[in-house]
């Protein structure tokens, strides 16, 4: 019965990068509104959005990338509501946020009204051609979807962004100390709705990523929390790019371990390892909301608090 | 219909339908609400449990209004909703999933005259709560043996919900008629914690694929499964709904419940002021629960099989718990034809002879 050899560890890893790259997508996008000292509780509303306008685009015109822009599009305008709530009526940015990702599941089921049972247009994998039946290494770096790549890329850019571009120290300016920041001349209200519209884009398209390649169909409510995972693991990376990928993939690993133990036929203690992702979430957002957690979480000064430019 | 009389009668002199016999004199449409775990649009057990509710409003054609509320998690989240809908005159209000069991029973004791309705639980503490359930194991009685007989690899896959009777009877009626065709046969299930997660269901759909399982059967709500047996070629069964159009060449069939007649039956019982608390379960034969149309790939000799213990089952003359049936430490539960007692299936915590893996707490 325990029998290691029917698991194929370069099978698993391979696994658990899909099973992580929803969840990777939408905490990318959130740890950069988090850097600009915004608060957005509505990844969810934004994922299953995504999930579901990028479905109709690709069903619609047969194409799953232009599904994947649309996903992002849609996150996008769903997320300039919130800014325009919270940036400019001044709306409080937790009620908001939550708000959304209300106004969202509800909007997404209204959407996706006669998209149920129907097949979206497959999403190839990338060919790498020789590269992809190397050993070992092959399978798992070189047969992927194009997202799963997308997704790395994304994390790679915004940790470049965030380290060593102008505009990336001026958005950490602003999430830091926005009174400062507007003191200095940046454009404190730009910057946070350019960051807060990059991370509903990136929301949607992780939504995509469930509803075109992950599962591939459109259910309603189908993200399933996901979103809720995606903000818990911004604050696991503690706002840092490479550990948000860790977190995710750390994820997606207990995820797909527990999965396949189990059809191997493992006697393993599910009930717990299926908990953990969600236990962790619950005390992560607890712990969010400790303003002296937040200190020696390294989180960013202005975190949720609201600006007014008369400061 | 003389015993409903009696019953309304007996019901009467108990002193317990006091509330009750007013409702058909009243003008205004009798209110009935539903209460659901998922979202209605998932293609599964929650969808089903709307469209009965539908066909309901239909067919009472403006003597009654339905309302719903959909992804209602149990605890403390069902006991506000089912508390608003009495606070704002509901009549009536279906709960329809095992975990809301607690609420509506603390729900019903402050709304006496509210009639409640809990699908597939078995706590029934108050006088206005009515239990109903189907007898899915028929179901899955049927598809078992399908599976039993299409398996190739000799290994089904099983992706299971949560560890509670409901389910634990469900494995362990399709593993039963599984091997009673095919004695090689192994289940390999996986336990996943949700009724309803499209990426969780996929992901153990996939890790059972990779284990070798070419046929594969689910007790969860969405159609994410299937689809993944469908892009990868492995026969699978519908649950709750027919899903073939998810999986149009791998669905072998589905079990359909059939939830409508008992909700009109109900609801025209509360109309007449005669409802009363009861405990319904229904199987095949009384309709609630449905085998989906054989996809055209099983050869003849294992449709017409099927056929007939659907059939059987229908009648009566078969019940998928028939002993020699031993628990899975090899203890007797059931001697040579002696029929499982419903209790025993209600209260099933324990897999049958044969079954690999643990009952998780």
């Amino acid at each position: 019965m325990m029998d290691l050899s029917s698991i194929n560890p370069v099978v698993l890893v391979a696994a658990l990068m899909v099973a992580a790259t929803p969840i990777l997508l939408a905490a990318i996008g959130e740890l950069v509104v988090e850097k600009a000292g915004v608060l957005n509780l509505g990844v969810e509303g934004m994922m299953i959005t995504g999930a579901v306008t990028g479905f109709a685009f690709a069903v619609t015109s047969g194409n799953p990338y232009l599904g994947m822009v649309a996903a992002a599009t849609g996150g996008a305008l769903l997320a300039l509501i919130f800014a325009l709530l919270t940036q400019y009526l001044m709306a409080n940015q937790v009620a908001t946020g939550l708000a959304l990702t209300l106004f969202g599941l509800g909007f997404s089921a209204l959407l996706g009204q006669g998209y149920s049972g129907v097949s979206p247009p497959r999403t190839p994998r990338l060919d790498f051609g020789w590269l992809a039946e190397i050993p070992v290494l092959g399978p798992i770096v070189f047969r992927h979807d194009p997202l799963v790549y997308v997704s790395i890329i994304i994390v790679a850019a915004v940790w470049w962004f965030l380290r060593y571009s102008r505009a990336g120290r001026i958005l950490r300016a602003v999430g830091e100390n926005h009174d400062a920041a507007h003191a200095l001349g940046y454009r404190v209200r730009m910057v946070r709705v350019a960051a807060i519209a990059f991370g509903g884009a990136c929301a949607g398209l992780g939504g995509a990523y469930l509803s075109l390649i992950r599962v591939p169909q459109w259910t309603e409510g189908m993200t399933a929390g996901a979103g809720w995972i995606a903000l818990a693991l911004v604050v696991f990376a503690s706002w840092r790019p490479w550990r948000a990928l860790l977190g995710a993939y750390l994820f997606g690993g207990i995820v797909t371990l527990q999965l396949t133990l189990q059809a191997a036929g493992w006697r393993i203690p599910v009930e717990y390892l299926a908990m953990a992702p969600y236990l962790v979430t619950i005390v992560v957002l607890v712990v969010i909301s400790s303003g002296r957690a937040r200190r020696t979480l390294a989180a960013p000064g202005s975190l949720g608090r609201p600006f007014h430019a008369a400061g | 219909m003389k015993r409903r009389q009696l019953l309304a009668g007996t019901a009467l002199a108990l002193g317990l339908a006091s509330g009750f016999g007013t409702v058909a004199l009243a003008d205004d449409p009798l209110r009935v609400g539903f209460v659901y775990i998922g979202p209605v649009g998932d293609q599964g057990w929650t969808f089903i449990h709307d469209q009965a509710r539908q066909e309901a409003e239909a067919h009472f054609d403006g003597r009654i209004e339905t309302t719903y509320v959909e992804s209602v998690p149990y605890g403390a989240d069902a006991e506000r909703v089912m508390t608003q809908m009495a606070l704002s005159g509901t009549d009536m209000i279906f709960a329809t999933t095992f975990g809301y069991g607690p609420d509506v029973n603390a729900v019903a004791a402050r709304f006496p005259n509210v009639a409640f309705e809990h699908a597939t639980g078995y706590l029934q503490e108050e006088p206005n709560v009515s239990l109903y359930n189907a007898r899915f194991y028929e179901g899955r009685a049927v598809i078992g043996h399908i599976a039993g007989r299409m398996t190739e690899t000799n290994t089904i896959g099983y992706i299971a919900s949560f560890p509670i009777p409901e389910v634990v009877m469900g494995i362990n009626s399709a593993f039963l008629h599984a091997r009673a065709v095919n004695p090689d046969v192994n289940f390999r299930v996986v336990w996943v914690y949700s009724w309803f997660d499209p990426a969780q269901e996929a992901a153990a759909a996939e890790a059972l694929i990779e284990q070798g399982v070419d046929v594969l059967m689910q007790h969860t709500d969405s159609t994410a499964a299937i689809r993944i047996a469908q892009e990868r070629g492995v026969l699978a069964f519908g649950q709750a709904a027919d899903m073939s159009a998810a999986a149009p060449d791998v669905h072998l069939t589905a079990i359909i419940n059939q939830w409508a007649p008992y909700y009109i039956e109900r609801i025209q019982a509360r109309l007449d002021g005669t409802w009363e608390a009861r405990n319904t379960w229904y199987g095949i034969g009384d309709g609630m629960v449905g085998i989906a149309p054989l996809h055209e790939r099983l050869p003849d000799d294992v449709r017409a099989e099927a056929e007939g213990m659907i059939a059987a089952i229908s009648a009566g003359e078969y019940h998928p718990f028939t002993g020699p049936i031993n628990r899975q430490d090899g203890s007797p539960w059931l001697a040579e034809g002696e029929i499982a007692p419903d209790g025993d299936l209600l209260g099933m915590r324990f897999f049958v002879e044969g079954m690999t893996g643990d009952v998780p707490n």
